[in-house]
């Protein structure tokens, strides 16, 4: 600052002409530098909304939503509920194991069934399922579901996420792409 | 020669006038005190986690893929990985200790009054993204915690009202926790957050030279906003002494103990994790966060239902907005901490409770022991001398999970009561509707009991009481049998 200032109005070091169009004509020099810093403005325009759109891009509701094969409905027995597994149908190389994505398959009986995400309503941690007890409980906060997915106690405020399902030549399939939360279920 | 290689740079970069505007710069000789090392001290640790963090970057792959891979090698393999991880891991939590100290201090001290509004403003958000840091860090350490983690993350966002969808979206980088989740929390860590802390330090450090820094509190003595300056530069014109060399010698001395501690904690407890791999179908994994956001994991346990979304989404907006603004509504009159006692009050509230929720949190009474029905024992003299049906009742107690929630004998889950003395507490009717029904956090287990199951574990719990107390006594139906004399003399 101080120094600009210095050279502005001492000017030693300063080559003549340009002290002379400064001090010559002022309303040039204005118009200088709001022509400067309104085309920098758009510049600024020019690469931030781009970039805006870029980081945002993910900003949307929308997730593409497919049928996956949880495999042949012989897999799950009767009257039990079974965990399975599918690979997250929008996934990337390099996603590695995240792209495995567990749930929990209740077949009640030859054709009717349900299957749950993993994740508990509360915070989404994973809920195990305990046989004897007939009960889904969740390690983090305590939450408990019923076998059917319905809330049994502790904090989370509804019963288990529930998956679209759909029997088609002996295969399980379900309805999956996405994380399951309170706003935005199965 | 040495001289006139020091007088070329001085005349190139004006070194002498920079460093009286800087370090040399003048002030009151009662900061030289032991309660004003903690920011140099948070300044030191941000430092350490820039060099530590660069270094571990080397080797670090942040890839859903391999970033826990590249974890085990930088603990098993590369040369003094896993101190240089170590180090990184303590330098956070000394971090966020630090930094606490300081926010505390000059609150105490009212060095956020005027006219340093502007300093005390750029130092919360300090705080904020050094939180900021702490959770994307955790992130990065991709393991089981770090998924899960991220699962809640999500979780808590997809309450936001309206645009939840989105913001979880947004927040992962696609609709799962995949990939780009992970590359998007390095970028935050390693590029977004700490370039807005450089600038804030920068703005923070700027505003102690052109503000000064709060001289030590005198009781009695009052900020007011006519006064206030020209008392201050009568102070620094009468008694200012310069930082360097006057006054930096405690902050050096604090500094050094800081990073012998650091590296002391590093070579003793090793580095933090990574726990299991980060395979979402391994859900033999119960998720707890990092120490620094236990109260929040605890609070999330013990607060009602109803009162969650709010507590989520709104409570840490006005919490935050009034630590920002505090001195806009409080920024003159008394420092001292001596003559501000709701100031203390209001610390000593806020860390009794942090301390608490953190504590509960490192043992979770809350979360059931998924492992403790098949791996607690049951304490020989609950089984002695048990009738076959109240035997039958303790092997059912194990295998319907019940263990998992109730303790007996000091093991066992904490969510529900420990039932060592439950037939004290509950008659057999109660025991019986208890079971079937549940209440509270109780599941109700008229599902999935036979009655004859449940006969039989109301019949053991009828056994769990101490010789010396008498079991819990149905008094309606004491009264419905007897006369009121009968009963007198029975109780009695």
């Amino acid at each position: 600052m101080t120094q600009n200032d210095q050279d502005l109005s001492c000017g030693c070091d300063k080559p003549a002409v340009a002290v002379a169009s400064v001090s010559q004509s002022p309303s040039r020099r204005n118009l200088l530098f709001k022509v400067g810093a309104g085309l920098n403005g758009i510049a600024a325009a020019f690469i931030g909304v781009p970039l805006l759109g870029f980081v945002l891009s993910t900003f949307k509701r929308e997730s593409t939503e497919t049928w996956i094969s949880l495999g042949p409905m012989e897999s799950f027995p009767r009257g039990e509920t079974r965990l399975a597994a599918y690979r997250n149908p929008v996934n990337k190389p390099w996603d590695g194991d995240t792209a495995e994505v567990p749930c929990w398959v209740r077949r009640i009986d030859q054709e009717s069934f349900q299957v749950f995400a993993i994740n508990c309503t509360h915070l989404g941690c994973p809920v195990r399922w305990f046989q004897a007890s007939r009960l889904f409980l969740c390690p983090c906060h305590g939450g408990a579901f019923y076998e059917d997915g319905s809330h049994a106690s502790g904090p989370p405020p509804r019963g288990l996420f529930e998956y679209r399902h759909k029997v088609e030549s002996g295969e399980l399939k379900v309805l999956g792409g996405h994380l399951p939360t309170l706003a935005e279920p199965l | 020669m040495l001289r006139s290689i020091a007088l070329w740079f001085e005349e190139r970069l004006h070194l002498t006038k920079l460093f009286e505007a800087t370090g040399g710069h003048k002030v009151p000789p009662s900061t030289n005190s032991w309660f004003y090392v903690f920011g140099s001290g948070t300044l030191l640790c941000f430092l350490l986690q820039i060099v530590t963090g660069t270094c571990l970057a080397f080797v670090y792959v942040p890839s859903t893929n391999e970033a826990w891979t590249s974890l085990q090698y930088l603990n098993n393999q590369q040369f003094l990985g896993w101190f240089l991880r170590a180090v990184h891991n303590w330098g956070s939590i000394f971090m966020v200790g630090i930094m606490t100290l300081h926010l505390v201090q000059t609150f105490l001290f009212g060095a956020y009054k005027y006219p340093r509004e502007l300093t005390w403003v750029s130092g919360c958000f300090l705080f904020l993204c050094t939180l900021g840091m702490a959770f994307t860090g955790q992130v990065l350490r991709f393991d089981q915690d770090a998924y899960w983690g991220l699962g809640i993350g999500a979780s808590i966002m997809g309450r936001v009202p309206l645009v939840g969808a989105q913001v979880v979206h947004l927040m992962l980088a696609g609709p799962t926790i995949a990939g780009e989740t992970l590359s998007r929390f390095f970028s935050l860590h390693v590029f977004v957050v700490p370039g807005m802390i450089l600038a804030l330090v920068s703005l923070h450090l700027r505003l102690v030279l052109t503000r000064g820094i709060n001289e030590y509190p005198k009781p009695g003595s009052v900020v007011l906003k006519e006064s206030y300056e020209t008392e201050y530069e009568d102070l620094i014109k009468k008694t200012g002494v310069p930082f360097v060399p006057n006054v930096i010698g405690k902050d050096l001395i604090f500094s050094a103990f800081l990073v012998i501690a650091i590296v002391t904690c590093a070579v003793v407890f090793g580095p933090a994790g990574p726990s299991g791999p980060p395979n979402p179908t391994l859900i033999h994994t119960a998720p707890k966060p990092d120490f620094y956001f236990l109260p929040i994991y605890a609070i999330l346990a013990l607060l009602p239902a109803y009162m969650e979304t709010f507590l989520l989404l709104v409570a840490p907006v006005i919490g935050v907005a009034l630590l920002i603004l505090l001195p806009f509504y409080s920024g003159t009159g008394e420092k001292s901490y001596r003559r501000r006692p709701m100031a203390v009050v209001v610390v000593l509230l806020a860390a009794l409770t942090a301390g608490l929720l953190a504590y509960l949190g490192t043992f979770a009474p809350w979360s059931p022991h998924m492992e403790a029905w098949s791996s607690a024992s049951t304490p020989p003299a609950y089984v002695s001398g048990r009738s076959a049906l109240e035997l039958q009742g303790a092997i059912l107690i194990q295998s319907k999970q019940c263990r998992n929630c109730h303790s007996l004998g000091g093991e066992g889950g904490l969510r529900g009561p420990a039932l060592d003395t439950v037939a004290t507490r509950l008659t057999h009717d109660q025991l019986i509707r208890q079971v079937i029904q549940g209440s509270g956090n109780m599941p109700a287990y008229g599902k999935n009991l036979r009655p004859a199951e449940v006969a039989a574990l109301v019949a053991f719990m009828q056994t769990l009481r101490p010789s010396y107390q008498p079991p819990a006594r149905d008094s309606t139906r004491v009264a419905a049998a007897n006369p009121l004399a009968k009963d007198l003399r029975a109780s009695r």
